[in-house]
């Protein structure tokens, strides 16, 4: 188990920059996600760290050496793969303990080690199967076992889950959770699914454009979003995002063009009379009598929950009822957020205000 | 009217019947197959049946010829010169073979590597291939030339030897030359092949066994070599029929000689068949070709078949 420090961290392919610049300090048995939209360069920041990229500049240290110029054989990490790379022509068992044999391990240690690795992902009986004749979801225990036999510093994962059905997803998902209890080891890990960054972390790192947005524990990002980038990443259904002005006509309101008013929690200095963003959860926004007058667009109820899309103006609102509400398209109700749940971002820079 | 009426029926009672003909699905298969059935007998079987039938005769050129059983078997084998033959088919169907596959899987992995002009180079690996044999024959044949040979004069310019190499003069010489003319010959094909095998192996493979801590050896040895295995022994089957009955090479370099040393069955088949007459000793030649070649093939078919870690579904 190790620490993993990333420090200025920037990569090229060519002249073209794809990472510029990214600081993130992972503790020791910390399991952090690198969440963001395709493209911003998660998995190049994975295999750097892995070293299958040579690092542009900056630096990557893990357990205090700085791995720069360190070949990937002697950094002391796993990787599993999104296509898992399992060997096709060695048996699961083969696959899993091919590092020891390559570390010339004896014989027995190698089974003793495989064995283990089997019964914590329930792989035993399918030891000696090849990788074609296994469904997806053992493929991907298999690719988590041959990881997990090395025992290393770290583990890295790119997006293991995406070639799973969304049932199979879940379920591994808590498989790879409660193996990190289990072994405590650090583990840097890859998805563009916000759920899984969500669900899985003990720190996120929302990535865009080869750009760090903000680095925090999941329900710091889902309550303080730095931006609005991050406050539309993170979430689902996304968060609402109203145009309008702050202001102070005896109370603080935020007023949207055609006139509705929101209350707000705070007023941010400065913000007064400017253009900005209004950010509301559909989950946050309650029935309310006194509330903002909207006309219901659409209603998708799915049983546990109400989807509606309302519209204020020219804008659209998605509100989240958890009740039973008998609600039609063309009514008109009445809205409030939620008190204290309320964001509100620069209409130019996006930056939390 | 009555015209598109008529029409109409023929059209539907055609149909019909290719409905009943469908019904019997075993019928309309063969139906199908009927076609290609025919050309195989015709143009594959037919000549081979009928080398196979001169074998047993005593025919000449000009000359109808009566059945006399075993009678060029028999005689073949107290031939010296066959039997000579024989070794010389082995030991340059070996030879080359063993070359042709070290350097051509070499070439391959080096084509395979992230070189500049990389296409450049692929093209130019194909070069011996599209040259026509018997201009590549003839061009070897100048450099073998036992006066003008370029290899001596460069080897004589360096200071390493003497006097000019007999190439195609001295019995060892000339199986070494024909074979090196050979090999140069089949070196495309398992180099372009195994270059096309070595790309279907994903990258992330070798990533993962970079991983694993797997030296580059490591990786050629545990990974590419066994996943190369089923190309390897498409090609190299194809290889060793190719040059098994090599023709061209031979005969335009040394016509089987000096002393029959390069004579291969093939050359020697068709010495003793067209210009020497008997046709019906060639072709008993040529059909004693046909228990080596099904071995080679036999061996390959293990060599073939799917490996078990091949079968079932992909990703
Ligand atoms: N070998 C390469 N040469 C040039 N550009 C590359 C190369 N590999 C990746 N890129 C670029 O780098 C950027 C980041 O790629 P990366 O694979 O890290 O994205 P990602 O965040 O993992 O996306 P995804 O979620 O789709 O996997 C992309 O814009 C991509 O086009
Ligand atoms: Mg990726």
């Amino acid at each position: 188990m190790a620490t993993v420090d990333i420090r200025a961290v920037t990569k090229a392919y060519g002249s073209t920059p794809v990472i510029h610049g990214v600081d993130i300090d992972i503790h020791d048995g910390e399991f952090v996600v690198l969440v963001g939209p395709s493209g911003c360069g998660k998995s190049t920041l994975l295999r750097m760290i892995a070293g299958l990229e040579n690092i542009s500049g900056g630096e990557i240290r893990i357990g205090n050496r700085v791995v720069n110029e360190v070949p990937p054989k002697e950094r002391d990490i796993a990787m599993v793969f999104q296509n898992y790379a399992l060997y096709p022509h060695m048996t699961v068992g083969a696959n899993m303990g091919f590092s020891l044999k390559l570390r010339k391990a004896p014989k027995a240690e190698i089974d003793a080690r495989v064995n283990r690795a089997a019964g914590i992902l329930g792989l035993s009986h399918l030891l000696d199967r090849f990788p074609r004749q296994l469904s997806g979801g053992q493929r991907q225990r298999v690719a988590m076992g041959r990881a997990i036999v090395r025992d290393p510093q770290v583990f890295l994962f790119d997006e293991p889950l995406s070639n799973l059905d969304a049932k199979l997803r879940v379920q591994m998902r808590t498989e790879i959770k409660e193996l990190h209890q289990r072994l405590k080891t650090t583990t840097v890990y890859v998805t563009h699914d916000q759920i899984e960054a969500m669900t899985m972390a003990d720190k996120i790192v929302v990535m865009h454009d080869g750009v760090v947005e903000q680095i925090g524990a999941p329900l710091d990002l889902y309550d303080q979003p730095a931006n609005q980038f991050v406050a539309g990443f993170i979430g689902s259904p996304s968060m609402n995002f109203i145009k309008g002005k702050v202001q102070v006509n005896g109370t603080a309101a935020f007023v949207t063009p055609s006139g509705a008013k929101f209350p707000l929690d705070r007023v941010p200095e400065g913000a007064v009379g400017k253009d900005a963003i209004y950010g509301l959860r559909p989950e946050h926004v309650r029935i309310d009598p006194q509330g903002v007058p909207v006309e219901i667009v659409v209603v998708e109820p799915t049983g546990s929950e109400i989807l509606a899309i309302v519209r204020v103006g020219e804008q659209e609102i998605a509100c989240l009822f958890r009740e039973r509400l008998s609600l039609a398209p063309g009514e008109t109700i009445h809205i409030s957020p939620q008190p204290g749940m309320t964001h509100l971002f620069d209409a130019v820079s996006g930056q939390r205000l | 009217m009555a015209d598109i009426a008529a029409h109409q029926a023929s059209h539907s009672s055609f149909r019909s019947w290719l409905s009943r003909v469908g019904q019997g699905r075993h019928l309309l298969g063969l139906l199908f197959l009927l076609p290609a059935a025919v050309f195989l007998l015709l143009f594959l079987t037919y000549p081979l049946g009928l080398g196979v039938w001169l074998g047993f005769t005593d025919t000449r050129i000009g000359r109808e010829g009566v059945f006399i059983g075993l009678e060029n078997y028999q005689s073949l084998f107290d031939d010296s010169v066959f039997l000579l033959s024989v070794f010389n088919t082995i030991l340059y169907t070996v030879g080359a073979s063993i070359l042709k596959f070290a350097l051509g899987l070499w070439l391959a992995l080096l084509l395979n590597q992230n070189l500049p002009f990389k296409s450049f180079f692929r093209a130019i690996v194909l070069l011996p291939w599209v040259v026509p044999t018997v201009l590549s024959a003839i061009a070897f044949w100048w450099i073998f030339d036992a006066q003008f040979s370029v290899i001596s004069w460069a080897l004589i310019k360096l200071g390493l030897i003497d006097h000019n190499i007999n190439f195609l003069g001295d019995t060892t010489n000339a199986r070494a030359s024909v074979i090196a003319a050979n090999v140069w010959r089949g070196i495309p094909f398992v180099a372009i092949s195994l270059l096309a095998g070595l790309q279907t192996i994903p990258q992330s493979l070798h990533e993962a066994a970079t991983l694993d801590g797997a030296t580059g050896w490591q990786r050629f040895r545990y990974i590419t070599l066994p996943m190369l295995s089923p190309i390897i022994a498409v090609v190299m089957t194809f290889s060793v029929l190719f040059t098994f009955t090599d023709f061209q090479l031979i005969y335009v370099l040394t016509r089987g000689g000096p002393l029959n040393a390069t004579h291969l069955m093939a050359t020697l088949s068709f010495q003793r068949a067209i210009p020497g007459g008997q046709l019906g000793e060639g072709a008993a030649i040529a059909v004693a070709m046909i228990p080596f070649l099904l071995s080679a093939i036999l061996f390959s078919y293990f060599g073939l078949q799917r490996r078990k870690w091949q079968q079932g579904g992909g990703d």
